[in-house]
């Protein structure tokens, strides 16, 4: 037997007093499957031990919501007897290491954790965060990881309706993949993880285990360094074809009463999901890993509870059961093994060839993982940069397509084309708007569904940025029409070690919690990826959110696009003279710097109340909402999906740069009739919502008087060309 | 016994993916390479098949549904 | 008229062929398990698109193989009509009711889009809504979909009236900068000689409402469903 020296410990990334917490749990020393258990479960990807005592003071409470974070996904009711369940992770490391495989078993992990609970998913988005454009990696991570999420999806059937992408040089060495599932079940039929009933079945389902992944969970809570490329085998290979299998055999098993509980084997495998199960259902588990299907011989029992090969489950059948859910799984040539049963021993054993190979507690492992409050420091707030310290360019009308060719505004489609963003044949605002928007199969409901985050705001001042994040979802959302529910959130941060990181996600955090609670918009799942660092360089903090809304009328719902000619163009909320942050400060003037935009939450609250109300009112022919590049792109963006012009009048209280390019929040551009837009001044007065007459639709330039008309064709060709010529292999 | 099916695209078939591979050998300064097709292996145990009906059985298993001969070649060797 | 779907593991395109089917048709359409011995007694036969066994092998070889696939194959010889879409469309290729084949995209990646078609082949069952000429927009959804056949087919295609469709402009002009995926003589869909077999890599299911973006489909299925009914 393996001796358990000081350096197989470290191996594990176990601390000192951590072990020592090992060795006091169980009163001897463990073996080296009882370690390598330990470890995983108390790696940071699995116990959140730096970030536990933060994300607790995050809302997860609100009347629609019917399961909050802790469970493998949140649930939201959205009525007639019916829930979405959705949640979004990353799989950030596997992903720089391998693209395509990385990105591909992060969306199978994504979609298990939502069908585990008994929801069809009906929508996938991706945000996405890549080095600067020209860093020798990024074509290759770009492609790799597009045709990953791609290959994934598609084969499923899932609609992949969208995502953000950004580029940044503090991604050069980790980039984010982050993968968010949206899916529908019945109120009566959501599935859960907590194990019960003594001496009932534990069932295993789904793929064969290999060696695949051996200590995923544990890479993907270490920092990178030069050597981490020779990390490669590590990173499972995925099989959507078996998942299209066992999303199917499961929903027809969950369709009967025959499961008592149900987990995915995701990042650590067999052992996580067997201690979660036993945790949360305060029993014991006893295994016989020679039950266990396994793809390679020879393995060991430290290799079988550590595999991530992908594309399994854990089941609790009740008693008498097992040959109903057998005859399903054979049907779907799926492999079906009961491996175990549920015991009142409160602890985990596992044997082998007749021997224990490991003895357990599962509470105090589960339960005292270690939880750190590790020493951070606020990030000093910087002074908001005015825009009269800037030059006000001479070609406005240029540097507007400079903006809209930069690596921050450019269309996105040469990525979504390449996603099947319309099979279920419910897809009714598909990729490029402000959320997309699918319809809840058989009736007039439609669920809205965004990502967002802006990680220059979260660096330069993390409680701005926080609330920021969760606003923009917010605002996403409401600009399609949609009332929207609740997030999920995706905390990618560098090492958690360092004060300066900790406080970023300290601040980010408390941001957050700030713009929930105004919006009443809380978090229902998320998950946590710290040490995205190479070499001691962290990652931007990126919170991406992923947030969800409500038509209840999807004939309601609202589109960028300019409708007509001759309509009335408005803009919600009020413009300053900050330019600090600016995607136009960053490509004018190759500044990042100065304070982001101001959070105001009760504006925020009341301008998007005010937006949302006058499109189910049937006001409202077009919206959207303003952001990167702020109002002069947030034009162009409308009149591109319109393909028609407009001309504009903006007040001079504002200098030219500020007034197009400025990215104040809570604003929203909106096009009516010109008999309703009087009712909006009329309606907006009285809600203390500042709204103003911009112009007019028509033609085919987008002209702002005395400052820049440019036809609609330019801004197309510059806004399309820039991501297809980055990925142009050079004389292909 | 078993057999080692080796598929490839006909000539006259564009393959793509030979020429995206001749593309990235190229790029990394392999510049002897011209063009380049490729395929796919397929390892076939065949259990104790009597050595003289491999080959026949072989070539049925070729035809009706390892190749697609509208597009691909195929050629097999029996391994001991 | 009675209207079955074929569904094989991986396919996934099923439920939206049987939603479009119907809405045109006001009945149920049957869903038939590839495993299951006996295809009922239908006017028309759906092959969906999607994974069938996860595009493993060769798009389409393995549900191409598959005994159902004898069956519709005996079907399809006796004169029940058959639409076969995206992987329908490879699998029939794959089982010989089609000629030709269908390789990988020039591009190598995976294309989901609207795209505008030309109509071209005459065929009141399948395209009996448009004129010839006309130009219709179905959305695509393929990573395989680059039709590949040898001159003399292609010559016999194009000279019996059998090339369905062709990847086109708004317009109608059909050019390489319209061939979406290297398509010989730019073909996104074929008939049998016989007429009765219609197989096309766009999805005219896809298009079926203007919520969804279009109805070029729902025209495509309304006319299919009159025409056998």
């Amino acid at each position: 037997m393996t001796e358990i020296t000081k350096e197989i410990v470290a191996e594990h990334g176990l601390s000192e007093s951590e072990y020592e917490r090992v060795l006091e749990i169980l009163g001897r020393e463990p073996n080296l499957t009882e370690l390598g258990i330990f470890s995983v479960m108390w790696s940071e990807h699995c116990s959140y031990k730096s970030s536990k005592k933060w994300l607790k003071t995050l809302p997860t409470e609100a009347p629609w919501v019917i399961c909050g974070p802790g469970e493998n996904a949140g649930v939201v009711d959205i009525g007639d007897g019916q829930a979405a369940i959705f949640k979004m992770e990353s799989h950030n490391h596997p992903s720089y290491i391998e693209p395509y495989q990385g990105a591909a078993t992060g969306v199978g992990g994504i979609l298990r954790d939502v069908f585990t609970m008994g929801a069809r998913p009906v929508a996938n988005m991706n945000a996405l965060r890549f080095g600067r454009p020209d860093h020798p990696k990024t074509r290759h991570l770009v492609s790799g990881v597009v045709s990953g999420i791609g290959g994934y999806g598609n084969c499923m059937g899932i609609p992949t309706v969208g995502g953000e992408t950004n580029f940044h040089a503090s991604y050069d060495g980790n980039i984010l993949v982050n993968a968010m599932t949206v899916g529908i079940a019945d109120t009566d039929k959501i599935f859960y993880s907590a194990a019960a009933g003594i001496g009932n079945p534990v069932v295993y389902v789904g793929s064969k285990t290999g060696r695949d992944g051996i200590h995923g969970a544990t890479m993907a809570s270490a920092e990178f360094d030069d050597d981490s490329e020779e990390k490669r085998p590590t990173v499972q290979v995925g099989d959507p074809f078996t998942e299209k299998l066992l999303l199917e055999a499961c929903l027809e098993l969950m369709a009967t009463d025959a499961i008592v509980a149900i987990q995915d084997m995701g990042a650590a495998g067999l052992t996580s999901s067997s201690f979660e199960m036993a945790d949360k259902g305060g029993v014991g588990i006893q295994i016989d890993l020679d039950n266990v299907p396994m793809r390679e011989e020879g393995m060991t029992p430290y290799e079988i509870m550590l595999s991530e090969s992908q594309e399994r489950m854990l089941m609790i059948l009740k008693p008498g059961r097992e040959d109903e859910a057998r005859a399903i799984f054979e049907k779907w040539e799926l492999d079906f093994a009961v491996i175990g049963k549920v015991t009142d021993t409160g602890k985990m054993v596992l044997t082998m060839h007749g021997d224990i190979v490991a003895d357990l507690p599962v509470a105090p492992l589960a339960d005292s993982a270690p939880e750190y409050d590790r020493p951070w420091v606020k990030t000093e707030a910087p002074a908001p940069l005015k825009a009269d310290t800037l030059p006000v360019p001479a070609d406005l009308g240029k540097t507007l397509l400079n903006l809209m060719g930069s690596s921050e505004i450019a269309s996105r489609k040469w990525i979504w084309e390449q996603y099947d963003h319309m099979v279920m044949g419910d897809t009714i605002q598909r990729p490029g708007g402000d959320a997309a928007v699918v319809r809840v199969h058989g009736t007039d409901k439609a669920l809205a569904i965004t990502t967002d985050c802006t990680p220059r705001y979260c660096y330069a001042d993390p409680e701005t940025g926080g609330a920021q994040a969760v606003a923009e979802t917010w605002r996403n959302l409401t600009a399609t029409g949609a009332d929207p529910l609740a997030i999920t959130d995706c905390m990618n941060f560098g090492n958690p070690e360092r004060p300066e990181i900790m406080g970023q996600f300290v601040g980010c955090i408390a941001g957050m919690k700030a713009a929930c609670n105004a919006l009443d918009y809380p978090v229902v799942s998320g998950n946590v990826s710290l040490y995205n660092e190479t070499n001691g360089t962290g990652i931007h903090p990126t919170p991406a959110i992923g947030g969800i809304g409500l038509l209840k009328q999807s004939s309601h719902m609202s589109t960028i696009a300019f409708k007509a000619d001759g309509e009335t163009i408005l803009l919600v909320g009020e413009t300053t003279d900050n330019m600090g942050q600016t995607i136009y400060l960053r490509e004018i003037e190759g500044r990042e710097e100065g304070a982001p935009p101001a959070i105001n939450l009760e504006q925020e609250r009341r301008n998007g109340d005010f937006v949302r109300a006058s499109i189910q009112a049937g006001l409202v022919t077009a919206s959207h909402d303003i952001s990167d590049g702020g109002l002069a792109v947030a034009l162009s963006e409308m009149a591109l999906a319109g393909d028609r012009g407009a001309t504009i009048t903006l007040e001079d209280s504002l200098p030219a740069h500020a007034a197009l390019f400025a990215e104040d929040q809570a604003r929203y551009v909106i096009t009516a009739t010109a008999e309703n837009a009087q009712t909006l001044l009329e309606n907006a007065k009285k809600a203390d919502v500042p709204l103003q007459i911009l112009g007019t639709t028509g033609h085919n330039e987008l002209k702002v008087t005395g400052m820049l008309a440019i036809s609609v064709s330019d801004i197309r060709q510059v806004h399309s060309q820039w991501l297809p010529d980055l990925m142009t292999v050079p004389g292909h | 016994m078993k057999a080692r099916v080796t598929i490839s695209l006909k000539n006259g078939v564009l393959d793509p993916q030979g020429k995206a591979i001749a593309h990235a050998l190229h790029g990394l300064g392999f510049d002897n390479v011209g063009e380049v097709r490729q395929g796919k292996v397929i390892e076939l145990d065949l259990g104790d098949i009597a050595a003289a009906d491999a080959p026949a059985e072989v070539e049925k298993m070729c035809t009706q549904l390892l190749a697609n001969t509208v597009i691909e070649n195929y050629e097999f060797e029996l391994l001991d | 008229m009675k209207a079955a779907v074929i569904v094989f593991p991986g396919s996934n395109c099923d439920r939206d062929m049987k939603v479009a089917i119907e809405q045109s048709l006001g009945t149920p359409a049957h869903m038939v398990w590839h495993g299951d011995s006996d295809l009922p007694d239908v006017d028309l036969i759906a092959i969906p698109g999607g994974f069938s066994y996860g595009d493993y092998l060769r798009c389409g070889a393995i549900a191409g193989n598959s005994p159902i696939m004898r069956e519709v194959v005996k079907r399809a010889a006796s004169g029940t009509p058959v639409l076969a879409v995206c992987n329908g469309f490879q699998i029939a290729t794959e089982t010989g009711m089609l000629p030709g084949a269908l390789l990988r995209n020039a591009n190598q990646k995976f294309i989901c889009k609207d795209v505008d078609l030309k109509v071209v082949g005459e065929n009141k069952r399948f395209s009996g809504a448009f004129a010839s000429g006309q130009v219709v927009r179905f959305p695509v959804a393929h990573h395989d979909g680059n039709y590949f056949a040898d001159d003399e087919t292609l010559a016999r295609l194009e000279g019996e009236g059998l090339v369905a469709f062709k990847y086109a402009d708004a317009n109608g002009e059909v050019s390489d900068a319209t061939n979406i995926n290297g398509s010989r003589n730019n073909i996104a869909g074929i008939y049998n000689e016989a007429g009765n077999i219609l197989g096309l890599m766009p999805h005219p299911e896809r298009l079926i409402s203007e919520q969804l973006g279009g109805t070029d489909g729902k025209l495509f299925f309304d006319n299919l469903v009159n025409s056998l009914n």
